[in-house]
């Protein structure tokens, strides 16, 4: 069959809407609008963090900009997707800091991501704020990188304290060997469950992907610990409670913010499951806090989306408020100026807390101790830092 | 001596998973000196369809709430696995006929019509905001559109190939494949982690003092093994089995004595597509681990290894491999210093063997014809 001239118009015409639809999103910001950039996993392995985050930035965002936006001007909002993947994350903030020339940057969620991405914001002297990554080295990265959550420096050592008070004495260790934020976790535990008087009788590991976790877990059994420490993600802890108690181990679980997910008692067999009664370390948000403020934020977001907030949404929505209240306080939106304001910031009033910055650009807040019973993760107790003596 | 034993029977279960995807590698692989990288994904689909079936499909109780309904669980766990069965076979059929049947014998028209409703998916996302009835007759009329458009391409390119036997081309094939089915698992199907509820209650046998074996274990094993001896005699007894021999001895010559090879490599996906389904559902609802489009990435490399470990292309070799592969990880996984080190040591046992036995422990070195 030859080309006819028919082809060759639908071939062009499919060629156009292809090409107006990828030009669509272009467009130059006006004076009265102020640019802010977003990375965040919207697809792949971890989109179900980068949804909820993106979320509740998107809340923040929009409140601020309901109530009159910053000094008058509005603020946009520029989200790109990371895919779930630490080079494109580095590529997007890129783009963000180059081409939108954003006058700061939220995210990422993930501390492997963030990671990638800090240089370059420090390169070009835009305030990154990470509203989820726990990992120490982050804000290491430099002076312009901030975070809204605490550290695992820090949740480690909740986890060693409640551990401690919950009277346990013989922890085994079960991390994530292939995830970072895993390995770093399980190392503060073990450091100050080991300072308290604690022991720690076993150490196994294993990798996101794995279809068994027994063999492990009968070396873990035959040590008999009093808790088993798994600082991993929900999508595995309730896999590996469930083998856990097939071979007859029968220590409560203990986890990490990594866990906080509707999906986590499914996976470990539905409610009254294989991780009844067991803990973990949370940021200070749960749906059951009954402050104004968060119920407050709890109402609009349902509102406005159909489903209650995680952890995630909350700390996105407080990076973004935070980054707003910032920029208010700011002498000017260049990088130095907004970095001083974000560096300055006491007592900001968060829906996962009071959030101060400490001079490592660190959020200085409590942690929560959440219990697993039946579908819900009951609040047990909270931490502050000067509790474990940080 | 108990702990030993204990991880003799994990290492064996585990073992009996990495066979039987391992046994769908190297029936493609014996015929076709294939690769098919996308193997461990449709072992994700299967995993997937079984988790509709489960949740969605079939009327499947709660345990929590229905303690008696254990008799009909099971009986709709195996339409499930049925289920899971037939679709990863159709879906094996199809990637045989539509990105390595081309690299055989050249593009045709039902390529380009195929190929013009994949192009179409990109505009009926961009349109997917306007409700069903609209992206459906977008999809459709662009899709039509496209093929039509794509024919003359598909005939200009016909005449201007030559086909090269090369195995690269289809090996790279299989590679993309696999990532179209882990990112368009991504679209479909979401990141969220999935999990198949319980079928029965898992309860253990034991053995001994200090030894058990879960039930759902036993299962997992049984099953397998089934498989297996029904693979074997589809092999072995049948007048396919003996042309997917004859085609895995010389194509050419197979062709020439009147096998419809098309049709009988055809068949070998969708055995071996059949199988990977199988085992997809099996580990999922039996070992409860979390579904997500990745879920074939892992088991699909240890199982590839375990068929190379075997002999490539030696259906006894895969099953001999995977159980060595699952009791070597078991050992090293449970120790107490060297549980790190599992990927690497298994590795490691890879790189040892293959030297001392290049063609794998059950493989036959045959020399290249020249």
């Amino acid at each position: 069959m030859p080309l006819r001239p028919a082809h060759v118009a639908l071939v062009v015409a499919l060629a156009a809407v292809i090409v107006v639809a990828g030009c669509r999103q272009r467009s130059v910001a006006p004076s009265d609008e102020i640019l802010v950039g977003h990375f965040t996993p919207l697809t792949g392995t971890t989109s179900t963090f980068g949804i909820s985050t993106h979320r509740g930035v998107q809340l923040a965002i929009d409140e601020v900009n309901a109530a009159g936006g910053v000094n008058g001007k509005r603020i946009r909002l520029v989200t790109e997707d990371t895919a779930s993947k630490p080079d494109v994350a580095r590529t997007v903030v890129t783009k963000l800091v180059t081409q939108d020339r954003v006058v700061a940057v939220l995210g990422e969620v993930a501390s492997t991501r963030s990671l990638a991405a800090a240089p370059v914001c420090q390169s070009h002297q835009v305030p990154m704020i990470s509203p989820a990554s726990t990992n120490v080295e982050v804000t290491r990265k430099g002076d312009y990188i901030f975070r809204v959550c605490f550290t695992d420096d820090f949740q480690g050592a909740v986890q060693a304290h409640f551990a401690w008070d919950q009277g346990w004495r013989r922890a085994a260790i079960f991390r994530d060997i292939k995830n970072d934020y895993s390995v770093a976790l399980a190392d503060s535990f073990a450091a100050t469950f080991r300072r308290l008087g604690g022991e720690i009788v076993g150490e196994q590991s294993y990798q996101e992907g794995d279809a068994d976790f027994k063999a492990q877990l009968n070396s873990l059994k035959a040590l008999r610990p009093d808790v088993l420490l798994v600082p991993g993600y929900y999508s595995e802890v309730g896999t590996i409670a469930r083998h856990a108690r097939q071979i007859g181990l029968t220590a409560p679980l203990l986890g990490g913010d990594g866990w906080d997910s509707p999906t986590l008692v499914a996976g470990a067999g539905g409610p009254g499951g294989a991780l009844e009664g067991s803990a973990f370390t949370n940021h200070h948000f749960s749906t059951e806090l009954d402050s104004p403020h968060v119920q407050a934020f709890i109402n609009s977001f349902t509102t406005r989306y159909g489903s209650k907030p995680d952890s995630l949404a909350a700390l996105g929505y407080d990076a973004a408020k935070l980054l707003a209240s910032a920029m208010q306080r700011a002498k000017a939106l260049d990088g130095p100026s907004l970095r001083d304001a974000i560096a300055q910031t006491r007592d900001f009033p968060g829906v996962t807390g009071m959030i101060t910055i400490d001079a490592n650009r660190n959020a200085r807040k409590d942690a929560l101790i959440l219990q697993v019973v039946g579908e819900r993760f009951t609040v047990k107790r909270a931490y502050s830092p000067e509790q474990i003596g940080l | 001596m108990e702990w030993f034993v204990q991880q003799l029977i994990y290492g064996v279960q585990l073992g009996s998973l990495y066979a039987l995807i391992a046994l769908g590698y190297t029936m493609v692989y014996g015929v076709l000196r294939l690769i098919n990288f996308a193997h461990g994904d449709v072992y994700m689909v299967g995993a997937f369809v079984g988790f509709y079936a489960c949740t969605a499909w079939l009327p499947f109780k709660d345990l929590n709430a229905h303690p008696d309904a254990v008799t009909t669980n099971i009986a709709l766990a195996i339409i499930a696995m049925a289920i899971a069965m037939a679709v990863c076979a159709a879906l094996g059929m199809v990637i045989e006929r539509f990105a390595y049947r081309p690299l055989r014998n050249g593009l045709n028209r039902q390529d380009a019509r195929f190929w013009g409703f994949v192009g179409a998916i990109p505009l009926a996302v961009a349109v997917s905001d306007q409700g069903a009835p609209v992206v459906l007759a977008v999809y459709a009329v662009s899709g039509i559109a496209l093929g039509h458009v794509l024919c003359p391409v598909v005939a200009w390119l016909r005449r201007r190939t030559v086909l090269s036997p090369s195995r690269l081309n289809a090996l790279i094939t299989a590679i993309g494949v696999s990532l179209v089915l882990q990112n368009g698992g991504l679209l479909v199907f979401g990141a969220d982690p999935r999990f198949i509820p319980t079928i029965f209650p898992e309860s253990s046998i034991a053995l001994a003092d200090g030894i058990h074996v879960g039930i759902g274990q036993l299962a997992i094993l049984g099953v397998s093994i089934a498989l297996m001896l029904g693979l074997r005699h589809i092999v072995l007894h049948t007048r396919r089995g003996r042309a997917m021999r004859a085609i895995s001895h010389d194509i050419e010559a197979a062709k020439m004595m009147g096998i419809d090879t098309d049709r009988v490599i055809a068949f070998t996906f969708a055995l071996g597509g059949a199988l990977a389904g199988a085992g997809g559902f099996l580990v999922a609802a039996l070992t409860h681990v979390k579904i997500t489009p990745m879920f074939g990435l892992l088991p699909g490399i240890k199982a590839f290894v375990a068929a190379v470990l075997g002999g490539a292309g030696n259906i006894p070799g895969a099953a001999l491999g995977g159980v060595l592969m699952g009791v070597a990880e078991a050992f090293v996984s449970g120790s107490q210093h060297l549980s790190t080190y599992r990927d690497a040591i298994a590795f490691c046992v890879l790189v040892v063997i293959l030297l001392v036995r290049p063609a794998g422990l059950l493989g036959q070195h045959v020399p290249e014809k020249v």
